[in-house]
């Protein structure tokens, strides 16, 4: 199990390397091929522009990250920029996948331990997920701003981290209820058998045997996490993120079309660390990953 | 919540309070209501089994084996009558760890070592890291183990893991042993060497033991006693007493032994007797 362990992951990352690159190619072989303004049939357009302005060259993409920002004089490089609005939406990201773990963790386990809960509270859940962002975007805004306690101020961040907690809650609370009901009766028998409660039974057999369920869940609500807060940033109007970043340049549209990759290609790297750090958390739950459920 | 008892190390197999019952069964029914009717599973039934006892449930599948020792458990409660373990009910006799058991399933958990699953009752109960390993050692020793400790329960097969369940249950010496079918899902070969094995550390233990099984030879190899159970509903049939002596004298041997094949033969007898004819049984 352990011996095959390495060759597998280099063949995951060798993989993935050429998944990237086939990609790339994908892109300049389209660039090359299709007609500059794309393919329409009968109005509506069936393949996208392939014009420099809308699909410009990957290269260029590249040189223009090393160059400044804007014609200002104190502009850093673009990749700095894209990098520092990426790490803001990191953090606000991260702060939401949190919130949004404990708190479906919190609701997980209080449908396990009461049926009526699981059946007043599981549609609710559901339910949560059809709501559209840009409808919660301005009530989150608004509650938050009325919020007062002490010296305890509303920040506009903390709108967009609730935001992305509201999406990565969801795949947390049914991964984890799953998995909390996971256990197999002759288990349940047993701990019966040891003669101990609830709470026990939770901690030395539903969580361990959850982890299998958990894992999948904890990458679905980074992934989740990360998209909730750079739509939430656009629409409550965030500076400093990703966000807002993707709309400004695209402002700039034709003038600078390489540009306004950038923070898209930064919301990916953002992506990327999160499932990376998601990974770093499996390996730590290692033990307990003797089945790997999807 | 649950209360961890006072941290004896590692009780002594003792009979209780000198009480010479392991287990009274006094007119036990079971009931079970579904939807699409009652199921009727145990119906008045009344069984003894004394300490150290080794006593064998048999029976066509669907008799109430298994609803019977699970009531001796505590896992399930009885619709009437009552059910005590040394002299206590059933409940407390289940809080005080009176019982090991074992499944036909092994029922390990698997992101434990094989250490780790036999000490999990003595864990649990608050037995210190020392006392466990050393009984752990003991009990790894016993079921012929000694060199797995440190594997996972999916590294062993089926035999293996069903030798780490029993010693799991062994784990709290305690003095009476539950088993619903635990060599069950086993080969043959595997199967008659853990029987030898299990009257070896009964012998050893002197625990009473509780038996499911429908291998009447296991049944008769094993027991003092045999229950012959009937369904629909599950009633006791018939008790035969096997006289084949004391467990620790019982060997290999006693199998091709005349007097074994005699008691073989009234078992089944005592199953025909069962209309229909032993469905789902092994009439070896
Ligand atoms: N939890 C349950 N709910 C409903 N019926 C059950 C349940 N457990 C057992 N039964 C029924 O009780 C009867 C006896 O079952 P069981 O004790 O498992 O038999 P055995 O172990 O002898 O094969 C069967 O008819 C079975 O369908
Ligand atoms: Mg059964």
């Amino acid at each position: 199990m352990t011996s095959r362990r390495p060759s597998g992951r280099t063949r995951a990352i060798l993989t993935g390397v050429l998944g990237i690159v086939a990609l790339m190619a994908v892109w300049e072989l389209y660039k090359w091929l299709a007609p500059d303004g794309g393919v329409t049939v009968g109005g509506a357009t069936v393949l996208p522009r392939a014009s420099d302005t809308a699909m410009p060259h990957l290269w260029e993409m590249a040189e223009r990250a090393g160059q400044p920002v804007n014609r200002s004089s104190s502009a850093v490089p673009l990749w700095r920029a894209v990098l520092e609005a990426g790490a803001f939406s990191f953090r606000v990201a991260a702060i939401g996948w949190l919130v949004g773990v404990v708190v479906g963790f919190l609701l997980a386990i209080v449908m396990q331990r009461f049926r009526t809960a699981r059946s007043a509270v599981l549609p609710w859940v559901v339910l949560s997920q059809t709501v559209p962002l840009i409808a919660l975007a301005p009530l989150v805004k608004g509650w938050g701003n009325k919020l007062e306690f002490g010296s305890f101020q509303w920040e506009p961040w903390m709108s967009v981290a609730v935001i992305a907690s509201y999406l990565a809650f969801f795949p947390v609370a049914v991964g984890v209820l799953r998995g909390l009901g996971s256990p197999e009766a002759v288990h349940l028998d047993l701990m019966r058998s040891f003669g101990i409660g609830w709470w026990r039974t939770l901690w030395r057999l539903r969580l361990p045997a959850s982890v299998p369920y958990l894992l999948p869940a904890l990458r679905l609500a980074a992934a989740n996490a990360v998209v909730g807060a750079v739509v939430a940033e656009v629409s409550t109007g965030l500076k400093g993120g990703l966000g807002r970043m993707i709309i400004e340049f695209s402002q700039a549209g034709s003038s600078d079309p390489a540009k306004a990759w950038a923070p898209i290609f930064g919301a990916v790297l953002v992506g990327l660390v999160a499932a990376g750090v998601v990974a770093l958390i499996g390996l730590t739950l290692r033990r307990y990953r003797y089945a790997e459920v999807s | 919540m649950s209360t961890p008892n006072e941290s004896t190390p590692v009780p002594a197999p003792t009979s209780t309070s000198g009480a010479a019952i392991a287990v009274e069964v006094t007119g036990v029914g079971r009931v079970f209501g579904g939807r699409s009717g009652a199921v009727t599973a145990l119906d008045n039934v009344d069984l003894t089994v004394a300490a150290g006892e080794f006593v064998s449930l048999i029976g066509p599948s669907g008799c109430g084996k298994s609803t019977l020792m699970r009531l001796i458990a505590d896992l399930d409660q009885p619709t009437s009558g009552t059910v005590t373990v040394f002299g206590k009910p059933a409940s407390v006799a289940r809080e005080n760890h009176d019982y090991g058991i074992a499944f036909q399933q092994a029922g390990l958990l698997p992101w434990r070592t094989v250490q780790a699953n036999i000490e999990l009752p003595l864990e649990l109960h608050g037995t210190g890291r020392a006392g466990r390993a050393e009984r752990a050692r003991e009990l790894l020793a016993l079921v012929g183990l000694s060199d797995f400790g440190g594997h996972l329960p999916s590294q062993l097969s089926g035999g293996m893991q069903q030798r780490v369940a029993i010693a799991r249950s062994l784990a709290e010496s305690p003095s009476l042993l539950l088993m619903d079918e635990p060599f069950g899902a086993l080969d043959e070969m595997t199967r008659e060497r853990l029987q030898t094995e299990l009257l070896r550390i009964r012998a050893e233990t002197g625990a009473a033991v509780v038996f499911v099984t429908h291998s009447i030879p296991e049944a008769v190899y094993l027991s003092d006693r045999v229950v012959v159970m009937s369904p629909r509903p599950g009633r006791v049939q018939q008790i035969l007493t096997i006289g084949l002596g004391a467990a620790g004298d019982r060997g290999e041997g006693i199998r091709e032994d005349v007097q074994f094949f005699d008691q073989v033969g009234a078992v089944r007898e005592a199953l025909h007797g069962i209309a229909p004819a032993g469905r789902g049984m092994d009439l070896r």
